[in-house]
């Protein structure tokens, strides 16, 4: 039976307090497209992707609307493209990153994912071309994601594709220099990549993945933070379990969007990603809930066993609310696209050390920050290595999307709109690790890869 | 199939009556009502059955909307599950 409170309490959520579904992702397998003619490849590529996907956005914004629930974006993720332009004799695959962007405008998404590589033990053919492209893919195209998977917990790290990495970015940061660097922060450098991620900019369809699938990420930070303040000064156990229902609520309301969005779509059901997804608007930020717990501002002492208590509660919560959960599923700290840690950030109390620690403890890595124009290639591979040894070892998913802003510097600020919000400028370290870098190799898995 | 519709706004005569009237109209029958008046405002939700509206949805939805507008009210109409689906395991 419905209570008149229960509706009310809802719709109070939604309207005041951000609730939302942040993404239904349709995964489409793109490895019937391959074709030793570039173009024709690409020419597949756009023909599925418009055929699979031409419903989606229509289906999301109907089930927007009977349900009540807004759904923020509707977004593809594809096949590594690695792989599928392999077999083409071009090493042009910039045209395929082309055909990606206008099949993507065609179904009316916000973001297309896929433009990858998975490297992490050693680059193919078609990895070495793909990675060469990206910063002309990224500079070219408006709604293409790019991501690289340099490590893994069983092969190590590839020191040979993080120092590559670093000089991408540079580069793709110097090509899109009239927009503060934009294509930077489509850009992702993964350790331990998940094949059913639905967030951007990290998503891609995973070679074990069906033909095409639908992933659903949940978001909430607003939700969690506003029931965390009716239970103001209890102690950590009470937190704990307040955010554990709170969870439950808002990934229900994912997996029963993603069930209807399945049905709808006549497309099997992959899994609720049970992540807590910040946004630049007020009351929609994670930092916001740390500092709830009693932090005076998110990035002093404290916040990282704040960010350990909120991450594991948000998990514990959601897996009982959804039949399959998956995706990177924790909590999101992403600079730019979260008004508190913007703020925190400004303040100089969250340092980019500090976000190193907090990465240990929560889902992904270093996300969307702005670093000064003039960060050495070397400075931001050592970053990534860092990252990648965090993710290696503590058998998770770690990743790196730095933005080393053209012409900025510390204090100043990067401006990229929309959800992918603003940034301040914050200092890298000014010490060298140009040695390091150019030592290339891999670094051996650790121990915790030898579990057979 | 089962919906929630809700209607918000400032107390005054006729909000029941004209409400009521539009759903008939819509052949929409009323299952459940509930109505209350929480700090001077006039806050009803009802369970509607609209399996056998004359209308599809999504028309449903707006001429809610529009007669919510032209009478300084906010009225929703949603499926019955969004809110089973968070309140029950």
């Amino acid at each position: 039976m419905l209570k008149q409170s229960d509706i009310l309490q809802t719709l109070d959520m939604i309207d005041h307090q951000h609730l939302d579904v942040r993404t239904i992702t349709m995964g489409i397998s793109l490895r019937d497209c391959a074709n030793p003619d570039i173009n024709v490849c690409a020419q597949n590529i756009y023909d599925k992707i418009c055929r699979k996907a031409e419903n989606l956005v229509a289906v999301g914004c109907s089930i927007e609307s009977e349900y009540g629930i807004p759904i923020v974006n509707k977004r593809i993720s594809v096949t590594p493209i690695s792989m599928i332009a392999e077999s083409c004799t071009s090493a042009d695959y910039a045209v395929i990153a082309r055909a990606l962007d206008a099949a993507a405008k065609a179904c009316g998404v916000n973001f297309i994912g896929g433009y990858s590589a998975l490297v992490h033990k050693g680059f193919t053919i078609g990895d070495e071309r793909l990675i060469a492209s990206i910063p002309e893919a990224l500079s070219t195209t408006d709604l293409v994601c790019s991501s690289v998977n340099v490590a893994t917990t069983k092969a190590g790290i590839n020191m040979d594709a993080v120092a590559r990495m670093g000089r991408v970015i540079k580069e793709t940061a110097r090509l899109t220099a009239d927009a503060d660097g934009l294509g930077c922060a489509k850009l992702v450098v993964f350790a331990n990549a998940v094949e059913d991620n639905p967030f951007m900019a990290g998503a891609f369809h995973g070679i074990g993945e069906p033909e095409c699938v639908i992933n659903v990420g949940v978001s909430g930070p607003g939700v969690v933070h506003n029931a965390l303040k009716a239970v103001h000064n209890q102690p950590f156990d009470v937190v704990a379990e307040t955010i554990k229902r709170t969870a439950f609520r808002v990934t229900r309301m994912g997996q029963l969007v993603a069930q209807v969005a399945s049905e709808r779509l006549n497309v099997p059901f992959g899994v609720v990603d049970l992540s807590l997804a910040p946004t630049p608007a007020i009351g929609d930020s994670v930092a916001r809930i740390l500092e709830e717990m009693g932090l005076e501002v998110c990035g002093t002492h404290g916040t990282t066993a704040a960010l350990a208590l909120l991450n594991d509660a948000v998990k514990k919560g959601g897996i009982m609310a959804s039949s399959h959960v998956g995706g990177l599923s924790g909590a999101f700290i992403p600079v730019s696209e979260d008004e508190g840690m913007i703020a925190a950030a400004e303040r100089g109390t969250l340092t980019l050390d500090k976000l190193e620690a907090m990465t240990c403890v929560c889902s992904v890595g270093l996300d969307m920050i702005a670093v000064p124009g003039d960060t050495s290639a070397e400075t931001i591979s050592a970053i990534i290595a860092d990252e990648a040894a965090i993710g290696m070892v503590n058998s998770k998913t770690t990743a790196v999307r730095l933005i080393p802003a053209p012409g900025k510097t510390v204090g100043d600020q990067v401006e990229f709109g929309g959800l992918l919000g603003s940034a301040p400028v914050i200092p890298v370290h000014p010490e060298s690790a140009a040695e390091f870098i150019a030592r290339g190799g891999r670094i051996p898995a650790p121990m915790q890869s030898l579990k057979n | 199939m089962k919906s929630v519709m809700t209607v918000i706004g400032p107390d005054r005569v006729g909000i029941i009556a004209g409400v009521s009237t539009l759903l008939a109209e819509l052949n929409i029958n009323i299952l459940d009502l509930s109505q209350t008046i929480m700090n001077g405002i006039f806050t009803m939700t009802l369970i509607v059955d609209i399996e056998a509206a004359n209308r599809p949805f999504e028309d449903i939805r707006s001429a809610l909307s529009e007669h919510g507008k032209a009478s300084n009210l906010d009225i929703r109409i949603m499926r019955a599950t969004t809110f089973s689906a968070m309140r029950s395991i």
